[in-house]
């Protein structure tokens, strides 16, 4: 036998109506990183869900070490020396790192035994360079930090094979760059590293083998030292990619939406907003870049009312929108992609026409008198399916929520396309979305810039902004402290500015 | 897994609640028929038990349900004496308990319906469905307790509460004396001419035995609010009353309450109960308990009696009085806070009342 | 992403599983089942499947007695299920249907009107008192955000004892009832109690065909139902879509309340004919909760739910009499609840059933 530390040979599990995974085969060498890539829905979680016990496999056999294993529950994952870090951190605000640390595992008998517990935690954040304060709370520390104190309950509880699901959605630049040379530490100390993500680029950086699903089906593993970005994103979509974005030089016009000295409070009471001021022209599209919790949120809320402002002005066409109440800045002309559309854009218990209806329900000819037209509803909805190319199994009566990320974004911007607005203010859009959604999204956005419309774009990630915007401003600590043209920066510029280290007003 | 155990439990600890209603229901059935005897219950009327019809009768609950501790387990008991003397099948007896009023019609139909030989309601709460369904089944015979629904097929049984409470009056004032009191009260549910006649015979049966003696009235003006109940109770006793007769219903079980707290904390105060022997409630240590005696109302004597005269074939219908005679009201056979003495004495007023010698007035004083 | 059973197959399912376990607890408790069944047949149908050809093998009372039992559970199933498209937990139909049916005593105390109009007017009184009484919760929640479940609890409470002394504040009332009703104003009919053997069925199951097709038309076709909806599964997402999502909890809490109002009206007016004070909760609001949950807070799953629990009630007379305990229909109405609460749980055991069966049969 070879020296596999886990091998899942021919998985195959199925959910009513789906096959998530088909007949799929995972190899994992000691001491490597190993990629898992794929698309939203390829079935790398359900895949990580098998091997950490969440799920039985209806096929397939599963070898630890060499031996056949069967994994019934996430206790048997976790003696086998396996441990996950999830996306959604799991960890308790107003404990300290160590007690989230040791949290259902504390040592001792009937009283903890804190102090050996924490020097466990400090020998293991120093052997990694992990850098954690051991006493601070969780509330206190930044998400990468918190992702850190995720990876260290992993390492407390003594795994060896750490599975990370996307670590780097929530981190700057900085951070995973960091994170990357955390996960080569591991790999030096023997540990074996599976990383789920569909971001190409941070597998060239870290990774030294990647597998591949697309729809359930295992595509292929090959060595990343020996593949290009182009040749994975084409076995992930199953297609060739376009990763420039083609768009023609920007033509602005008219100042259209107008933001001068604005303060916002967040929902703990702080000022979010500290005086910020940006302009947005016609035909531009305008991205604001910045580390999350800077005050994005907040920008987005007060332009589209959904959270009151303490002072300063917007002004739409030259006129004040402070006092307009959602529905009549809907109206005017503001369509808006929130970055949680699952909370925010969608009702994912509704049909997909009635979602489609949601901004548009009391208008002409949908409703007439109170009274909705269905099948004018289903025509609208139908058009909107076809001309944004929403793919669902039942059309416009798919309940949402059976639908893929990808196709509910396409149905949210087809939505807020439909209403022609005059500004789109589009947050995080490409968020959870594979690169062919990706690819799709920024299209329709610059389609929008090029008959005219003003695009804000609010984005962590640093090559969105840099390939989508025609015009970048800087957010940090809720003022713009950057208004640069993204042919003249770097992204290590906008790295130095969006931590408040450096000021630059060149447009 | 983990679910499935869950979903395992609860389908558990759903069967065994189950279990234990199933059980609870069994009991309820038959709530103690133990032998052909009764404390209370009064027949000298020897009779063959081949001259009665074998008849089949039906016992409609209001909410209160057959475990009362009232008058449908007092009527429920007055009817199984009666089976359980002339052997009738157990078939042959049966009940419908109700839940909410909107039960009374179809219930009451539903026996109808199936012939039974004597339909029994008991309590005033029947009235407005007596009236409908003695006009759907008019060849229903039907007895009704305790209030009066005029009708051809119904025999409505009414007690004569005021001769139950002079002696209770008397009690009252004897144990007053002996403790060298002067006032005893009367607290009343509402006021109006039902609750007036408890009134009135404790007036009397008082001044009979001390015609010095003050007796303090006031009404509660519900016959559900235990609290008002309470705080008049102990207006009363504050003002110097030494016992207080309740014919308040629920409202009673406040004043009680209040006699029950003031001699734990060392008082001597005293209640008399109302309907049935209310001592077990008054019980405040061990088996002792502030309630000197209780004013009965025999509904278990009124309904064995119209078993009896429905399988004699001589049920009929109008309106009859149960009355310290006819064994309608009166106080328990055990009072353990009576003297032997005064109970004696009781008797003697009882007797005078039995032959006619006393005659009680069912309006008090202070109406006239 | 795991598709969801239907609701109507999973509460069959629920049902038919609370049989069974009923069956066992008779089976354990000496009871035959089968007496059951043909109790709760008869009362539904007034047919006695044993007395087939016999004379007397139908009795149209049972079907009467039963269609009206059926009717205020079934406006209280609707009341319930209109909060709860909107998100909100309705505990006050009890309270609800207490001053509606208070509501309609008064109009049809003090008014002498001709019944072409008082009819109407009681009815519609009974919907406004009962409008009131679930809007109080409802701006509450929408203004405060104080949770409707306690306001409600604690309104039923109110409504209990301000319905009482309305009640006997009447003129004419005593302490147990008012007088009798205009004739005017009840839904009392001769002509239906002629057709049916007596039974009390009265004109409200047309009200009640009525409320039903307004629930629907609401929910489904309007706009204003739309919103509902859309408050109901996310108040962000309606909020986001421009929706006034507290005006919106106010009104459907009004709205919820009329239907449990209305319920009270079927009472005052069709199953009674005067006001009565009332000495604790009759159920009527929380067997609205049953039928809710059981019918998926639809109009049609609303009125066949609604029929199930109203045999279960109305079937008490022909049960006991046959020696069936009132605890075995109370028993079966909870466990029907408890398994359509457990729907999850029971889609969960049927995903397994199915993965064991596929296995076996890949396995052969």
């Amino acid at each position: 036998m070879d020296n596999y530390v886990v091998e899942m040979r021919n998985i195959t599990k199925v959910f009513p109506g789906i096959i998530a995974n088909d007949d799929v085969t995972l190899q994992l060498k000691k001491g490597e990183i190993h990629a898992l890539l794929g698309e939203n829905g390829a079935g790398k979680s359900t895949l990580m869900s098998v091997l950490f016990g969440f799920y039985q496999p209806e096929k397939g056999e599963i070898y630890v070490r060499g031996e056949k294993v069967d994994i019934k529950s996430p206790n048997i994952a976790h003696e086998l020396g396996i441990g996950m870090v999830h996306q959604h951190f799991q960890l308790i605000d107003n404990f300290t790192v160590v007690e989230n640390i040791i949290l259902g595992d504390e040592p001792g008998g009937f009283l903890v035994d804190y102090d050996k517990a924490r020097k466990e935690v400090i020998a293991l954040s120093t052997q990694y360079g992990l850098g954690v304060d051991p006493d601070a709370k969780i509330e206190d520390i930044s998400v990468g930090m918190q992702q850190r104190v995720e990876i260290l309950k992993v390492l407390y509880r003594k795994a060896d094979i750490i599975i990370l699901d996307e670590p780097t959605a929530v981190l700057t630049p900085q951070e995973i760059e960091e994170l990357v040379e955390i996960m080569k530490n591991f790999a030096a100390e023997g540990k074996s590293v599976i990383l789920i993500t569909h971001k190409l680029k941070e597998i060239l950086a870290a990774a030294d083998r990647v597998s591949v699903l697309r729809q359930g089906k295992y595509i292929g593993t090959v060595n990343v030292a020996d593949t290009t970005e182009a040749e994975m994103a084409s076995m992930m979509v199953g297609r060739e990619v376009n990763f420039k974005v083609d768009k023609k030089p920007a033509n602005p016009g008219e100042k259209v939406l107008e933001i001068k000295d604005l303060w916002v409070k967040d929902q703990r009471g702080l000022d979010a907003l500290q005086g910020l001021s940006l302009y947005l022209r016609e035909g531009e599209i305008l991205g604001i870049a910045g580390v999350d919790g800077n005050g994005q949120q907040e920008l987005v809320e007060a332009i589209t009312g959904l959270v009151p402002i303490e002072k300063g002005e917007i002004l739409l066409q030259g006129q004040s929108i402070v006092n307009e109440r959602i529905k009549s800045r809907i109206n005017k002309g503001i369509a808006y992609v929130p970055e949680d559309r699952q909370k925010r854009a969608l009702i994912m218990d509704f049909r997909l026409d009635e979602n489609i209806i949601l901004k548009s329900y009391e208008k002409e000819p949908l409703s007439k008198g109170h009274i909705l037209n269905q099948e004018e509803i289903n025509k609208k909805g139908n058009s909107i399916i076809e001309e944004y190319d929403v793919r669902s199994s039942e059309g416009i009566d798919t309940i949402v929520r059976n639908m893929s990320g990808g196709n509910q974004q396409k149905a949210i911007i087809g939505r807020e396309m439909d209403l022609k607005p005059l500004v789109m203010v589009a947050s995080q859009p490409s968020r959870g979305l594979d690169v062919g959604a990706i690819e799709y999204v920024h299209k329709r956005l610059v389609e929008l810039r090029d008959q005219g419309k003003a695009v804000l774009l609010v984005s962590f990630e640093l090559d969105e902004i840099m390939n989508v915007s025609d015009r970048i401003n800087v957010i940090y600590q809720g003022k713009i402290t950057g208004n640069v043209i993204p042919e003249k920066t770097t992204v290590q510029e906008l790295g130095l500015m969006m931590s408040g280290s450096k000021e630059v007003d060149l447009a | 897994m983990k679910k499935f155990l869950t979903l395992a439990l609860v389908l558990l600890l759903s069967l065994s609640l189950i279990a234990c209603g199933g059980e609870g229901a069994k009991e309820e059935d038959k709530p103690e028929a133990e032998g052909p005897q009764s404390e209370t219950i009064i027949d000298n009327e020897e009779v063959d038990k081949d001259s009665l019809e074998e008849i089949t009768i039906g016992l409609v609950t209001d909410v209160g349900g057959i475990d009362d501790k009232s008058f449908n387990q007092g009527t429920w008991e007055g009817i199984q004496f009666y089976a359980k003397k002339f052997d009738l099948p157990a078939s042959n007896i049966g009940y419908l308990q109700s839940t909410s009023d909107a039960d009374y019609i179809p219930h009451l139909s539903q026996f109808s319906e199936d012939k039974k030989d004597l339909l029994v309601a008991p309590g005033f709460l029947f009235e407005e469905s007596l009236k409908k369904i003695s006009a759907d089944f008019p060849d229903q015979k039907i007895l009704f307790l305790d209030a009066v629904v005029d009708a051809p097929n119904i025999l409505n049984a009414l007690f004569a509460e005021h001769e139950g409470s002079y002696l209770v009056g008397v009690a009252a004032a004897l144990k007053a004396q002996d403790a060298g009191k002067d006032t005893v009260g009367f607290v009343g549910g509402m006021d109006f001419d039902t609750i007036q006649k408890f009134e009135a015979g404790f007036e009397q049966g008082v001044l009979a035995v001390d015609p010095d003696m003050k007796i303090v009235v006031d009404y509660v003006g519900d016959f559900n609010n235990a609290e008002d109940g309470q705080t008049l109770a102990a207006k009363m006793y504050d003002a110097g009353v030494y016992v207080i007769y309740h014919a308040a219903g629920g409202s009673g079980n406040g004043v009680i309450k209040e006699a029950k707290d003031r001699v734990q904390n060392g008082e001597d105060v005293w209640v008399i109960g109302v309907d049935k022997d209310q001592y077990s409630e008054g019980v405040y240590e061990g088996n002792k308990s502030v309630i000197l005696t209780s004013m009965l109302k025999g509904v278990d004597q009124a309904a064995y009696d119209v078993c009896k005269l429905t399988a004699q074939g001589k049920f009929e219908g109008g309106t009859v009085i149960y009355d310290l005679k006819a064994n309608g009201v009166g106080i328990p056979a055990d009072n353990p806070n009576l003297t032997e003495e005064w109970t004696k004495t009781i008797n003697e007023f009882a007797d005078k009342i039995k032959s006619g010698e006393t005659v009680v007035d069912p309006v008090p004083s202070r109406v006239k | 992403m795991l598709k969801k059973r239907n609701h109507l197959t999973l509460s069959l399912i629920a049902i038919a599983i609370s049989f069974v376990v009923a069956s066992i607890v008779m089976l354990l408790s000496g009871i035959n089942p089968k007496i059951f069944f043909l109790s709760l047949f008869r009362t539904m149908t007034g047919v006695n499947l044993q007395a087939i050809g016999k004379e007397n093998f139908f009795n149209a009372r049972y079907l009467g007695e039963f269609i009206q039992i059926s009717l205020p559970i079934m406006l209280t199933g609707l009341s319930v299920g209109f909060a709860f498209r909107t998100g909100l937990f309705n505990i006050g139909a009890e309270g609800q249907v207490i001053i509606g049916g208070v509501g309609a005593v008064i109009i049809g105390v003090l008014f002498k009107l001709p019944w072409i109009i008082h009819i109407p007017l009681a009815i519609l009184v009974a919907a406004l008192f009962g409008a009131f009484w679930g809007w109080i919760p409802g701006i509450l929640k929408a203004k405060f955000g104080v949770s409707e479940v306690v306001v409600t609890i604690m309104l039923n409470y109110t409504a209990l004892y301000l319905g009482n002394y309305l009640i006997k504040a009447l003129p004419g009332s005593d302490n147990q009832k008012t007088v009798t009703l205009a004739s005017s104003a009840l839904l009392q009919s001769d002509f239906l109690r002629s057709i049916t053997g007596n039974s009390r069925l009265h004109w409200g199951f047309i009200v009640v065909i009525l409320a039903l097709i307004i629930y629907h038309f609401i929910i489904e076709k309007t706009t204003f139902g739309y919103e509902l909806r859309a408050v109901g599964f996310n108040r962000d997402a309606a909020e986001y879509g421009g929706i006034k999502v507290s005006s919106r909890i106010a009104y459907s809490m009004a709205i919820a309340g009329a239907f449990a109002g209305l319920a009270g009206a079927m009472l005052s007016l069709g199953t009674f004919d005067y006001g009565r004070v009332i000495g604790a909760f009759e159920n009527y609001g929380f067997d609205g909760i049953a039928v809710a949950l059981l019918g998926g807070n639809t109009a049609l799953g609303v009125f066949f739910s609604g029929l199930l629990f109203g045999g279960l009630k109305s079937s008490q007379s022909l049960m006991q009499a046959s020696g069936i305990p009132l605890e075995i229909a109370n028993i079966v109405s909870a466990l029907i609840i408890l398994f359509v609460a457990m729907n999850n749980g029971l889609d969960y055991v049927l995903d397994r059933l199915e993965a064991r069966k596929r296995k076996k049969n890949e396995t052969n």
